[in-house]
């Protein structure tokens, strides 16, 4: 029952098709209060559309998902804004939710962007709006975060930071969290949970887990296999080190 | 004071003008221009209607425009044409299809210059009752659907996701639309009603950097273009609604030079 009050979605062996083509199917997974689950694979292998359907937006979907909360945030993958609609980045933290201003400035400090609260949405680089979809989808403290490749754009030093900040708004929100991520190191950094999807799940499990499976082996190399093991064997090792986090 | 007609006329003039403002913005961020024209010209069929059977006008063009928007929807669904030859088979066929039954209509007489263009001369006390309560109410019910419209309007999936029942509002939105048209006819036109809705929207684009804040100027500009339409109708004896259309291309041309200002500062 305990348990059961964590989960904030559950799918189903879950599938969604369009015209005839199955995008993706027979995925069942569960995010938790407080847990990230992370979502891998190649392209065209469903995660988007995997995230989409715990999301609601696929309505005709195969199987079942139990959504147990309404607060959600969203960063989607591809986003493309009419140019037409004059928006600040601003009244964009204000669209689906009324926040206070604090709770504004706090996101955009957070995710490096309060310079351009009162800059035209159109005016921003990619890296900055991905920064901006960051802490819009965080000011409304959701209890389900779902992040499509959140960081695609981000300078490297940005990219590790945001990841960094993903995984404290994890903690300190007790928010349950989908991301869908290429970064392995990340993966690996503060998962609970991987799912590795190629049109259905491949395999799924703790991180070291799945690197040591051998369909994830084959989907990803060797090499990716590796990144993951050796990064396990540092995790070891650092909490081996009384109280010192050393970051490499 | 409603005694005399000009007063009339510049009372639903500014009752219009408040309704189509916030409307013609979500038009034009939208991308309904040719929808809003389908819709205004299926009207004529609810203004032959309207004679017919002796109903009140707003009553009866709302009720046509709600139905070709649902026409509209199900061709959109069933069919594989695209959406602008879908809205130009349903415009022209509805005004057609009107002035046929305007022919056959030979026991009235009407005004079809009116119809189409506008006529300051025909807004009695009753339709400012129509279009000032219409009116109301379809700003009420724009505000209670701001929010999920809005976000719709952004992106479609980040409303959806969170909650926002995007579907909904632009089902609402599509009603008022048909409202906003039902209201305006008498006074603008049914040739020119779009034009009201999206002139002073664009200009208000033009000096706007927020949703907000392009309303606000696309209200005043709207209220501009009726007071300065209807004095100069009134003085140079022209149809109420180009008079009230070209006023409000003055102001678009005018709020071009505020971008090229503004532009200028940039630099």
């Amino acid at each position: 029952m305990n348990s059961n009050n964590n989960i904030l979605v559950k799918l189903n062996n879950a599938g969604f098709r369009q015209s005839e083509k199955w995008l993706v199917e027979g995925v069942s997974l569960t995010v938790e209060k407080g847990k990230i689950v992370t979502l891998i694979g190649p392209n065209g292998s469903g995660k988007s559309t995997t995230a989409k359907i715990a999301l609601g937006i696929y309505k005709n979907i195969e199987g079942t998902v139990e959504k147990y909360t309404t607060k959600v945030g969203y960063v989607p993958q591809k986003i493309s804004i009419d140019w037409t609609l004059p928006i600040r980045v601003y009244d964009f933290m204000l669209l689906t939710e009324t926040i206070e201003d604090s709770a504004i400035d706090e996101a955009l400090s957070l995710t490096g962007v309060i310079h351009l609260k009162n800059k035209n949405l159109g005016s921003l680089s990619g890296g900055e709006f991905q920064r901006v979809l960051i802490a819009r989808a965080i000011s409304k403290k959701p209890e389900l975060l779902v992040l499509d490749e959140p960081v695609q754009g981000v300078d490297y030093t940005g990219e590790i930071a945001l990841y960094e900040l993903i995984k404290k708004i994890s903690d300190t929100l007790n928010c349950g969290i989908l991301l869908i991520s290429h970064d392995l190191h990340m993966v690996m950094k503060a998962t609970d949970h991987v799912v590795c999807l190629n049109g259905h799940v491949c395999c799924s499990g703790s991180p070291i887990d799945v690197a040591k499976n051998n369909e994830y082996k084959a989907l990803f190399g060797e090499k990716a296999s590796q990144i993951l093991t050796t990064y396990e064997h540092k995790h070891d090792h650092v909490h081996s080190d009384e109280g010192e986090i050393k970051k490499n | 004071m409603f005694d005399d007609f000009f007063i009339r006329a510049l009372i639903a003039g500014i009752g219009i003008a408040f309704v189509t403002g916030p409307l013609g913005c979500f038009v034009v961020w939208r991308r309904l221009s040719y929808f809003g024209d389908t819709l205004s010209h299926s009207a004529l069929l609810g203004v032959t209607m309207a004679y017919t059977f002796d109903l009140n006008i707003a009553i009866s063009v709302f009720l046509i425009s709600s139905v070709i928007a649902l026409i509209l929807i199900q061709l959109q669904k069933k069919t594989n044409l695209p959406g602008d030859a879908l809205l130009g088979l349903l415009a022209h066929s509805s005004l057609a299809v009107g002035l046929v039954v305007i022919g056959f209509l030979t026991f009235i007489r009407f005004d079809i210059m009116g119809l189409l263009f506008g006529d300051i001369l025909a807004v009695t006390t009753d339709d400012l009752l129509v279009i000032w309560t219409g009116g109301a109410l379809i700003l009420i019910v724009l505000k209670l659907i701001w929010k999920p419209l809005l976000a719709s309007t952004v992106n479609y999936e980040l409303a959806e996701a969170e909650g926002l029942n995007p579907d909904r509002a632009k089902a609402i939105f599509t009603i008022l639309m048909a409202a906003v048209i039902a209201i305006s006819i008498k006074m603008v036109g049914l040739l020119l009603i779009t034009g009201m809705l999206i002139i002073p929207a664009a200009m208000a684009r033009n000096i706007s950097d927020s949703p907000q804040k392009m309303v606000l100027f696309s209200i005043i500009g709207g209220l501009l273009s009726v007071i300065l339409g209807l004095y100069s109708s009134l003085e140079f004896n022209t149809s109420s609604g180009p008079s009230i259309i070209a006023a409000a291309l003055i102001l678009f041309i005018l709020s071009l030079f505020k971008i090229k200002q503004s532009i200028k500062l940039k630099n």
